[in-house]
C-alpha cells in the first residue's frame, strides 16, 4: 500500500491503495467515486476520461501513484452548489445522454475543450471528443449539446475552483505507508 | 396532448448526466468478493482431466467451480437448452467458460486461473458453415436438424414457380452479410448476494431480468419465487445483453454456497465472447418482376454461421425470411434458411434481429432491378410498397403504413430528382427502405399471460409509482413508462418513480428486446392509469357533486371541464379517491393480438404493428484509394406518433450510427494460429482499438424526418424505432457506392479494398463487382406449402392437423421448482 495526498473534485484527499491501481481504480474503489466509468480499461474507448491538472486523461493508462500532488476533476465535481454545469444540462435536456455509460467521460473532455476554446467550431468539438466512443447517440446529439452549452451565456467554462492551480506535482510525497484509507468525507 | 410529442429532457437525464445511474458495476456490497472465469483456449475439444486443487490452495480463493457443479443446462430458447454455466466435458469456442475462481479481489481471482490444469483432447474445428455443411461429425451438439446443422426450414407461399414463368424478368443475386458485434461501452457485470432471509439477489447487466430468473431457477433447481433479478441500467445493450449468461449463473451459485456476495465484471475481450451479435449470413435472392417493377414471386435463401450455441438462433434463421412481404407487395414467396454451428462465439440477436443481412439482399437486389428495368429505384420502391390493413403471403398483419411518405420525405430533402445519377464520378447517392416489428407477437416460451404489466401506486402526497418489469438500456423506458401515466393523469413526468426491471417488485415485461416495450409497456401503462384516472374521477365526481364525465385531469388537478376553477388538486383528489376505496393501486396488461400464421414457423415476424424507413445516403469514393467517406444521410421513419421527439431522434441518429459502422468498418473476424502454436480458431481482433467503430470523425450529417401517422395499436399511436432505421442504412451505402462508381459491393463491410478488387474486375471487363458468387448445397426439408390469403388459404400448412397452431410446441409456463 502507498499513501497519496490529492485534490479530487476540489477537496483535498488522502489515499492508501496498493501501488499497481490505476488511477481509474483509486477513484471507483477507494474514494467510491463510481461516476467515472470503464469500457476497455486499455485506453480505447474514452469512457474514463477525467481531468487531470485540467487535462483530459484517460484515467485507465494512470497510474494512481502518479497523481500525488495533483488536481483531478471528474463528473461528480461538475456540480458546483448543488447546481448542475451548463454541459450537464445540456446534454440531460437535448438527448445527447442515452445509456449515460461513456456520459462522465464526454462531459469532462468537452469542459477541458471549453476551458480551452470559448467557442469552438463543430469540426473542433468533433476533434476534441474523437477519443470518446459512444454507441448509442450517433454524437449529433452531442455535438448540439456542446454548442448549447457555449451558447448558454452563464458559466460554459466558468472558472470553478478546480481551475485555480494551487497545487504543485510533488513526487516526494510518494510515500509507503501501511495502508488505512484517510480520505475527505465526501470521498466516504 | 401535454407531455406526449413534446420534446423534453427524459425522466432519468439528470442521473445520467451526474454519474449517479447506478450499473451493476457500480453495485459494491460489504464482504464482496470476486469472480473470474477460465476460458477455452481450444475451439473444439473434449476436457479429459481438470484438476482444480492447486487453485483451491492459493491464499484469498474461498472457491473453484467447474462444470461439475451446473448439471442443468440452460438457454434462451425451449428449444436451445445447450449451454452450460461452466463446460461440463466439452468446450466449442475459443473463450467458452470451463472454470470459475472466487477470491477476496480480482487480481487474486485472475491470479489463481493459472492455477487450474485442464487437458483437452482437440477435436475437428469448424471455422466456416461450408464446413458444417460437409462433416456432420464430429458433432459440435448432440442436437439439431441434422449433423451440424441446427435448423434448416423451408416454407412456401404459393406458386412460386409459376410466378416466375409469369414474369417478365427474373434477377438471380447473391449477397454476403458479414458478422458484427454490439459493443456496448459497458461491459457485462452482475453481482449475487444472499439476501438476510437467504433467498438469491442478482443484479446485473441484462436486457431480459425474466428470462435470466427462468434460467437462474432451472439451473441452480430453486424456486423462482426465491430468486430476485435486478436488472441495472444497462450501459447499452443492443441485443448483447439478451441471453442469460454463464456469468450470471456462477456468481449466483458462488454466493449461495460461499454466503457472501459475489461479483464479476468481464474485461473487453471476454465481452466479444459473449458476443451474441449478428449472424454472418450468405443469401442468394431470386426475383421475379413485371416490366413496370411489380414482383411476380421471390425466393430467398440463407445460410446463416450460427457459432457454437443455439442462442435465439432458431428465431434468426426465420427472421431471415420473415419481414420481406411486409415491406412490399410479394405475391408468392418461398423461404428456405439453415442456420449451423462452428467452434465461434454464439451469434443472437443484434438491433435488427436477422432482418438486416436479407434486407441489405432484398435492397441491393431492387436496385440492380431498377437500373435494368430503366425506373427510378424511389420510384420503383413507390410502385410496390405494401398495401395498409393487409395479410401478406406469409400471414403476417400489416396495419399502418407510412412508408410512400417516408420516400416522398427523404427523395424531398435530399434532392434525390437532381442528384441520383447526376453527381460527377466518384459522388454517389443511394436509396433504400425497411420495416421492422414493433415487439414480436408471441413471446419465447409459449403461454397465453401478458407480455407487459405495469402497476400503479398512488400515495396521497400526489406522487405515483410506476412498477413494471421492463428493463432500462438507455433507450429510455423509464421515460415511455412516466410519460404515459403522466398524460393520462394530468401529472408531471417528476411526479412519478418509475421501479423498473425487479422481478420481485415489478410485474413481468418480457424485456428490452424486439422493439417491444414502447408499444407493449405502453399499452399497459395506459390501462393503469386509465383504471387509476377512473377512481379517482368517481371519487371526485361524488365529492364535488359533478357528472364525471366532465372532469379533466391536467396541470396537477382534477377540474370541471366547464368550470376550470372547480376542482382539486390531483393529490387531493387521490386523498378523497382513498378515502373512499381504500388503498389506491391498479394495474394494466398487454397482451398482443392473435397471429393470423397458423403454420410451423409462422411465430417468428407477427406483431402488432410494424414500423417503416427510407434512407438516402450520399458518399464520396476515391478511386485510386478506394476509400468511401460518409458525408450526408436523410432519413425518414414511420414513428406512429413520437411519445419524447427528443429520445426518438436519437434512436433514429444511433441507428444511422450503428449502420455506419456495418456497412464500412465492423466486422467480427477470425483467424488461426500459427500451426506451430495451437493452429487453434481464435478472433482476430477482440479488443475497441481493432474492431473498428465510427469516432466523432466518421459520423455523417444525419437530417431525421419522422413521419406521425397514429397507429391504432401503438400507445398514442406509437411504433418502434429502436432498431428499423438502422436496416435501409447498409443497402442504401451499397447502392451509393454504385451510383459514385459503378461497382457493386455485395458484402459488408464496405472497404476500399474491396472497391478497388470490383475497379480492377471492372477495368478487366469481368462483373464490376465484388461478393460471393455461389451458394452451396444445403439438404433442405421438405417444403411446408402454405396457400396465401388470396389462394384461398386460412393461415394453416397444407395436410397439417386442423388443430394446429403455432403455439402448440411447447407450453410450459411454469419454470423452477415450487417453494
Amino acid at each position: 500500500m502507498i499513501t497519496i495526498t490529492l485534490t479530487v473534485n476540489a477537496e483535498p484527499v488522502e489515499v492508501a491503495f496498493a501501488p499497481y491501481k490505476t488511477l481509474l481504480e483509486v477513484l471507483r474503489e477507494d474514494l467510491n467515486l463510481c461516476g467515472t466509468k470503464h469500457g476497455c480499461e486499455l485506453g480505447e474507448c474514452g469512457a474514463c476520461a477525467v481531468l487531470l491538472d485540467g487535462q483530459p486523461v484517460l484515467s485507465c493508462l494512470v497510474l494512481g501513484v502518479e497523481c500525488d500532488g495533483r488536481r483531478v476533476l471528474t463528473v461528480e465535481g461538475l456540480v458546483t452548489d448543488g447546481r448542475l454545469h451548463p454541459l450537464q444540462e445540456a446534454f440531460a435536456d437535448l438527448g445527447a445522454a442515452q445509456c449515460g455509460y461513456c456520459t462522465p467521460g464526454f462531459l469532462v473532455t468537452a469542459k477541458a475543450l471549453l476551458d480551452e476554446h470559448a467557442n469552438p467550431t463543430r469540426d473542433q468539438i468533433r476533434e476534441a471528443l474523437a477519443g470518446c466512443l459512444c454507441r448509442c447517440t450517433g454524437y449529433q446529439q452531442i455535438f448540439e449539446a456542446v454548442e448549447a452549452a457555449i451558447a448558454n451565456p452563464q458559466s460554459a467554462g466558468n472558472p470553478q475552483s478546480i481551475r485555480n492551480p494551487q497545487s504543485i506535482r510533488n513526487p516526494q510525497s510518494i510515500r509507503n505507508p501501511q495502508s488505512a484509507i484517510r480520505n475527505s468525507s465526501e470521498a466516504r | 396532448m401535454k407531455i406526449i410529442g413534446t420534446p423534453r429532457r427524459r425522466v432519468d437525464g439528470r442521473a445520467k448526466v451526474t454519474g449517479q445511474t447506478k450499473f451493476a458495476d457500480d453495485v459494491m456490497l460489504p464482504r464482496m468478493v470476486h469472480c473470474k472465469l477460465l476460458r477455452s483456449t481450444l475451439p473444439h475439444a473434449r476436457i479429459t482431466r481438470i484438476d482444480t486443487s492447486r487453485a483451491r490452495a492459493r491464499p484469498g480463493v474461498y472457491l473453484v467451480l467447474t462444470g461439475q457443479d451446473f448439471p442443468i443446462p440452460y438457454g434462451i430458447l425451449p428449444v436451445s437448452q445447450d449451454e452450460h454455466a461452466l463446460a461440463v466435458d466439452r468446450v466449442r469456442f475459443v473463450g467458452d467458460p470451463v472454470a470459475a475462481v472466487i477470491a477476496r479481489d480480482e487480481l487474486t481471482a485472475f491470479e489463481a486461473l493459472d492455477f487450474i490444469d485442464v487437458e483437452y483432447e482437440p477435436l475437428r474445428t469448424f471455422s466456416e458453415p461450408e464446413e458444417s455443411l460437409v462433416h456432420p461429425e464430429p458433432r459440435i451438439h448432440e442436437y439439431g436438424d441434422a449433423g451440424n446443422i441446427h435448423k434448416a426450414v423451408s416454407l412456401k407461399f404459393g406458386d412460386v414457380e409459376q410466378a416466375f414463368a409469369d414474369a417478365d424478368r427474373v434477377f438471380e443475386d447473391t449477397f454476403f452479410y458479414q458478422g458484427n458485434t454490439h459493443l456496448p461501452i459497458e461491459q457485462h457485470a452482475a453481482v449475487a448476494a444472499k439476501d438476510p432471509d437467504g433467498k438469491l439477489v442478482l443484479w446485473s447487466s441484462t436486457q431480459t431480468p425474466h428470462y435470466v430468473h427462468r434460467a437462474l431457477a432451472k439451473t441452480l433447481a430453486m424456486p423462482a419465487a426465491h430468486i430476485r433479478v435486478i436488472a441495472t441500467p444497462n450501459g447499452g445493450g443492443f441485443g448483447g445483453k439478451s441471453d442469460p449468461f454463464n456469468h450470471e449463473m456462477v456468481v449466483a451459485k458462488a454466493a449461495l454456497m460461499l454466503d457472501r456476495p459475489v461479483k464479476i465484471c468481464l474485461t473487453r475481450e471476454e465481452v466479444f465472447y459473449c458476443h451474441r451479435g449478428r449472424h454472418p449470413v450468405l443469401m442468394r435472392f431470386k426475383t421475379g418482376v413485371k416490366l413496370d417493377g411489380t414482383i411476380t414471386g421471390m425466393h430467398v435463401k440463407t445460410l446463416l454461421d450460427g457459432g457454437a450455441y443455439g442462442s435465439y438462433g432458431v428465431a434468426s434463421t426465420f427472421y431471415t425470411g420473415a419481414l420481406q412481404t411486409v415491406t412490399y407487395h410479394i405475391p408468392t414467396y418461398h423461404f428456405q434458411g439453415c442456420r449451423v454451428f462452428t467452434n465461434k462465439p454464439p451469434c443472437g440477436p443484434k438491433r435488427g434481429h436477422g432482418t438486416p443481412q436479407s434486407r441489405f439482399g432484398q435492397e441491393i437486389q431492387l436496385d440492380k432491378i431498377a437500373e435494368s428495368l430503366t425506373i427510378d429505384p424511389a420510384e420503383l420502391r413507390l410502385r410496390i410498397v405494401e398495401k395498409p390493413d393487409t395479410l401478406t403471403a406469409n400471414y403476417l398483419r400489416v396495419g399502418t403504413i407510412g412508408l410512400s411518405e417516408c420516400i416522398r420525405r427523404v427523395t424531398q430533402a435530399a434532392d434525390w430528382k437532381n442528384t441520383f445519377g447526376k453527381l460527377p464520378h466518384g459522388r454517389g447517392v443511394g436509396i433504400a427502405c425497411s420495416s421492422y416489428l414493433s415487439g414480436a407477437g408471441l413471446p419465447i416460451y409459449y403461454n397465453d399471460m401478458p407480455h407487459s404489466g405495469v402497476q400503479l401506486k398512488l400515495d396521497r402526497s400526489g406522487g405515483v409509482t410506476a412498477f413494471c418489469g421492463a428493463t432500462e438500456i438507455g433507450q429510455g423506458s423509464d421515460d415511455v413508462l412516466v410519460a404515459c401515466v403522466a398524460e393520462v393523469l394530468g401529472i408531471e413526468p417528476i411526479d412519478i418513480r418509475p421501479v423498473t426491471g425487479d422481478t420481485d417488485l415489478t410485474p413481468v415485461d418480457l424485456g428490452s428486446y424486439s422493439s417491444r416495450v414502447t408499444l407493449m409497456m405502453g399499452n399497459a401503462a395506459i390501462q393503469a392509469a386509465e383504471r387509476a384516472r377512473d377512481l379517482l374521477a368517481d371519487a371526485v365526481s361524488k365529492k364535488l357533486s359533478i357528472p364525471k364525465e366532465r372532469l379533466v385531469f391536467a396541470d396537477r388537478r382534477v377540474f370541471d371541464t366547464e368550470k376550470p376553477d372547480t376542482g382539486v388538486s390531483f393529490s387531493e383528489a387521490v386523498c378523497i379517491a382513498e378515502a373512499l376505496f381504500g388503498t389506491i393501486g391498479t394495474t394494466g396488461s398487454y397482451t398482443p393480438p392473435r397471429s393470423a400464421a397458423r403454420y410451423k414457423g409462422g411465430g417468428v415476424g407477427p406483431s402488432p404493428t410494424y414500423s417503416y424507413s427510407a434512407a438516402i445516403v450520399e458518399v464520396d469514393v476515391d478511386p485510386s484509394s478506394g476509400w468511401i467517406h460518409v458525408p450526408r444521410v436523410w432519413i425518414a421513419h414511420d414513428i406512429g406518433r413520437s411519445l419524447n421527439p427528443t429520445l426518438v431522434r436519437g434512436q433514429v441518429e444511433g441507428s444511422v450510427y450503428m449502420a455506419i459502422g456495418e456497412a464500412l468498418m465492423e466486422e467480427q473476424e477470425f483467424r488461426r494460429l500459427p500451426p506451430a502454436m495451437s493452429h487453434a480458431l481464435v478472433h482476430k481482433f477482440p479488443s475497441m482499438l481493432e474492431y473498428k467503430s465510427p469516432t466523432t470523425l466518421d459520423m455523417p450529417e444525419v437530417f431525421t424526418e419522422l413521419v406521425e401517422n397514429p397507429d391504432p395499436r401503438g400507445p398514442f399511436g406509437a411504433k418502434e424505432v429502436g432498431q428499423g432505421p438502422l436496416l435501409p442504412v447498409m443497402p442504401a451505402v451499397a447502392n451509393a457506392v454504385y451510383d459514385a462508381i459503378g461497382v457493386r459491393i455485395d458484402e459488408v463491410p464496405i472497404t476500399p479494398e474491396k472497391i478497388l478488387k470490383a475497379l480492377d474486375a471492372k477495368a478487366a471487363g469481368t462483373a464490376p463487382r465484388y461478393g460471393p458468387t455461389a451458394f452451396p448445397d444445403i439438404p433442405w426439408p421438405e417444403p411446408l406449402e402454405v396457400p396465401p390469403p388470396w389462394a384461398g388459404g386460412d393461415g394453416k400448412a397444407k395436410g397439417s392437423n386442423p388443430q394446429s397452431a403455432p403455439q402448440s410446441a411447447i407450453r410450459n409456463p411454469q419454470y423452477g421448482v415450487r417453494p
